[in-house]
C-alpha cells in the first residue's frame, strides 16, 4: 500500500512538471529545435536578456501588478472594514453577491465586459481607443478586489471590537484607535491578500486579453503573441529564470517560517 | 455617538461600492445590452437567434468541461488523501510543489506540452527508440482535456486537501475501531466528510474549463472549437461584438444553471449523510 501511494505520487507530479521540465531542458539547446535535444548552450538566456521588447513587457508586468495589488489592498481592506459594519440584510447581502460576481463569472465574460465597458467610454469620449495602462490597472484591481476583502473580512471578525472603543475611551481619536489597534491587528489578512492580488495581476492573461491595447503590453500577452507562430527557445529561457527566482523565493520563505516557529517554539519551553 | 462612528465605519466602504457600481455592474449591463442590439444600437433579437447555430459548440464544451472534471477529481482525491496522510514539515513541501507550477505562465506551459504531444515530439521519439511506431496525440479531444487537466488539477487537489487535513481524526479512528476495513472508512467517512472541498474544486475546474480558449487552440489545432474560441474570435478578429455578446451572456448564464443544479444535488448528499 505504501508503495503503491509512492508511486500514484510520483506519476502525478511527474505529470505537473513535465512541461516545465521539457522547458527547462530545451532553454539550453543549441538549436532552435524542440524535440530533439541538440547540445548544451546558454544561447538563449544570451538573446533573451538582450530583446528589449520581452524586457519591456516584464517591466510593464511588474509595475502593473505592483499598483494594481497595491490600490486593491487599499480600497479592498476599507471596503472589508465598511463591510463588517453592516447590518444583516439586504445591503450585505447584495454587496457580499456583487463581490462574488468576478470570482464565479469565467474569466472570459469578465474580460469581455470590461472590454464592452471600455468601448463604450472610448466613444464617449470620442478616442481611438482608450486601452492602455489605465484600463489594464482598473481591470486589474477589480479583479483582485475580492480576494483582498475575503481575506481580511474574516481577520475582522476575530478582532474584539471593544479593543477599539478602549483605546477610544483612553484619550485616542477614532482615527487613530483604527491605525494603531484595528490595522495591526488584521494586518496578516491584509498581506494575505495583498499577495494574491500581486501573483494573480502578475499572472493573469484572460482578462488582460481584453482590456489591453496595443500601446502596454505585459508579458503574458507578449507571450500569447509570441506562441501564435513558433516560439524560439529564448522564451523558454525567460520562463526558466521566472521559475527559478520564485522557487528560490519559496523555499527562502519556508526556511524563515521553519525559523520563526522554532523561536516560538524555544521561547515557549 | 455610537451609532454614528459605526456609520462613518460604514461610509468607508462606499469608494468600493462606487467602483464595484462601475466596474463590476455596469460591464455586466453592458454584456445584455450588446447582446439585444445591433451595430447601430437598436433593439434585435437577431444575436440571441444566431445562437443556435453555435448549438454543438456548446454541447462540445460543456462535455469536455465534464470530463476534465472527473478526471480532475479522480486523479486529486487520492493525491490529497496521501497529502493529508503525512507529516506537517511533508504536507507544507507537498502543497508548494502543487502550487509552484501555477506560478508559471500557463501559456508557456501548455505550448509545452505541444513539444511533448507532437508527432515528431518528446514522446514519439522515445517510442520510436523502442521500434513503436509513432502515435498521433495532438490536435485530439484527448490532448484538449489533457490541457485542462494539466491546467486546472491544482485547483482540484487544493481545495480537497484543505478539507481533509482539518478531518477530526477520532472520527476516523471510531470507524476503524467499530471494524470499518480500510475501504468502508474510506467510503463512509473519508468520502462523505470531505464533500466540501469536493464541490470547491469541481467549480474552481469546471467554470474555467469550459470557458478556456488558449488550450484548444493549441492543442487541438483548431478542430475542436470550444464556446471561448468563437467569442474571443467574436472580440478580437471579426469585431462582431454584438453577436459575441450574447455568446458570453449565454456561457454566463449556463455556468450558474450548471452550478446551481450542482449545489442542489450536493445539498440532498449532505441530507443523505446526515
Amino acid at each position: 500500500m505504501k508503495s503503491i501511494s509512492k508511486i500514484y505520487t510520483f506519476l502525478v507530479f511527474l505529470f505537473l512538471y513535465a512541461p516545465i521540465l521539457v522547458l527547462l531542458l530545451f532553454s539550453f539547446n543549441t538549436t532552435s529545435s524542440t524535440s530533439v535535444f541538440s547540445g548544451f548552450s546558454l544561447q538563449w538566456y544570451k538573446s533573451i536578456l538582450e530583446d528589449k521588447a520581452t524586457l519591456r513587457a516584464l517591466y510593464n508586468t511588474l509595475i502593473l501588478a505592483v499598483s494594481s495589488s497595491a490600490v486593491s489592498t487599499v480600497l479592498g481592506t476599507a471596503a472589508a472594514v465598511g463591510i463588517d459594519k453592516y447590518k444583516k440584510g439586504i445591503a450585505r447581502s447584495s454587496v457580499m453577491a456583487v463581490t462574488n460576481i468576478p470570482m464565479m463569472n469565467p474569466e472570459i465574460v469578465t474580460g469581455v465586459s470590461m472590454m464592452l465597458l471600455f468601448v463604450f467610454i472610448g466613444k464617449l469620449v470620442n478616442a481611438e481607443s482608450v486601452l492602455g495602462f489605465g484600463t489594464l490597472l482598473i481591470a486589474h484591481v477589480t479583479f483582485n478586489l475580492p480576494y483582498v476583502i475575503l481575506s481580511v473580512l474574516p481577520k475582522l471578525r476575530q478582532t474584539d471590537a471593544n479593543l477599539a472603543e478602549a483605546a477610544q475611551d483612553l484619550g485616542c481619536r477614532p482615527a487613530s484607535a483604527f491605525f494603531k489597534v484595528v490595522i495591526p491587528s488584521i494586518m496578516p489578512g491584509i498581506i494575505t491578500g495583498m499577495i494574491m492580488a500581486f501573483t494573480l495581476s502578475l499572472d493573469d492573461f484572460i482578462i488582460s486579453y481584453f482590456s489591453s491595447g496595443p500601446g502596454f503590453q505585459t508579458l503574458p500577452i507578449a507571450i500569447f503573441s509570441m506562441t501564435k507562430k513558433r516560439v524560439k527557445p529564448d522564451m523558454y529561457a525567460l520562463s526558466a529564470i521566472i521559475f527559478v527566482s520564485i522557487l528560490i523565493l519559496l523555499i527562502l520563505y519556508n526556511i524563515a517560517q521553519q525559523k520563526s516557529e522554532e523561536k516560538v517554539k524555544t521561547k515557549k519551553e | 455617538m455610537n451609532s454614528r462612528s459605526s456609520l462613518r465605519t460604514r461610509l468607508v466602504s462606499s469608494p468600493y461600492v462606487v467602483w464595484s457600481i462601475l466596474f463590476i455592474v455596469a460591464p455586466l449591463i453592458f454584456v445584455v445590452y450588446y447582446s439585444f442590439t445591433n451595430s447601430s444600437g437598436n433593439f434585435t433579437l437577431d444575436n440571441i437567434s444566431a445562437l443556435s447555430k453555435y448549438t454543438p459548440t456548446f454541447l462540445r464544451s460543456i462535455w469536455f468541461g465534464i470530463v476534465a472534471t472527473l478526471i480532475c477529481l479522480v486523479i486529486a482525491f487520492p493525491l490529497a488523501y496521501i497529502i493529508s496522510q503525512k507529516t506537517e514539515k511533508v504536507q507544507r513541501t507537498m502543497v508548494m510543489l502543487v502550487m509552484l507550477p501555477m506560478w508559471m505562465s500557463f501559456l508557456i506551459r501548455t505550448y509545452s506540452w505541444m513539444a511533448i504531444l507532437q508527432d515528431t515530439g518528446i514522446i514519439n521519439s522515445l517510442l520510436g527508440k523502442i521500434g513503436i511506431g509513432p502515435i498521433h496525440m495532438i490536435n485530439t479531444s484527448g490532448s484538449v482535456i489533457l490541457g485542462m487537466v494539466y491546467n486546472f488539477l491544482p485547483y482540484m487537489i487544493m481545495p480537497i486537501y484543505s478539507v481533509m487535513a482539518k478531518l477530526d481524526h477520532s472520527m476516523v479512528e471510531a470507524a476503524q475501531d467499530l471494524g470499518g476495513n480500510r475501504l468502508t472508512v474510506i467510503r463512509r467517512c473519508i468520502i462523505p466528510m470531505s464533500m466540501p472541498g469536493v464541490v470547491s474544486g469541481i467549480t474552481m475546474v469546471f467554470v474555467p474549463s469550459v470557458s478556456t480558449f488558449y488550450i484548444s487552440q493549441k492543442l487541438g489545432g483548431g478542430s475542436f472549437d470550444l464556446i471561448g474560441d468563437v467569442i474571443e474570435r467574436q472580440f478580437q478578429q471579426s469585431y462582431n461584438y454584438n453577436l459575441g455578446a450574447s455568446l458570453s451572456l449565454v456561457l454566463m448564464v449556463l455556468i450558474l444553471l450548471c452550478m446551481a443544479v450542482m449545489n442542489r444535488f450536493t445539498g440532498d448528499e449532505e441530507g443523505m449523510v446526515i
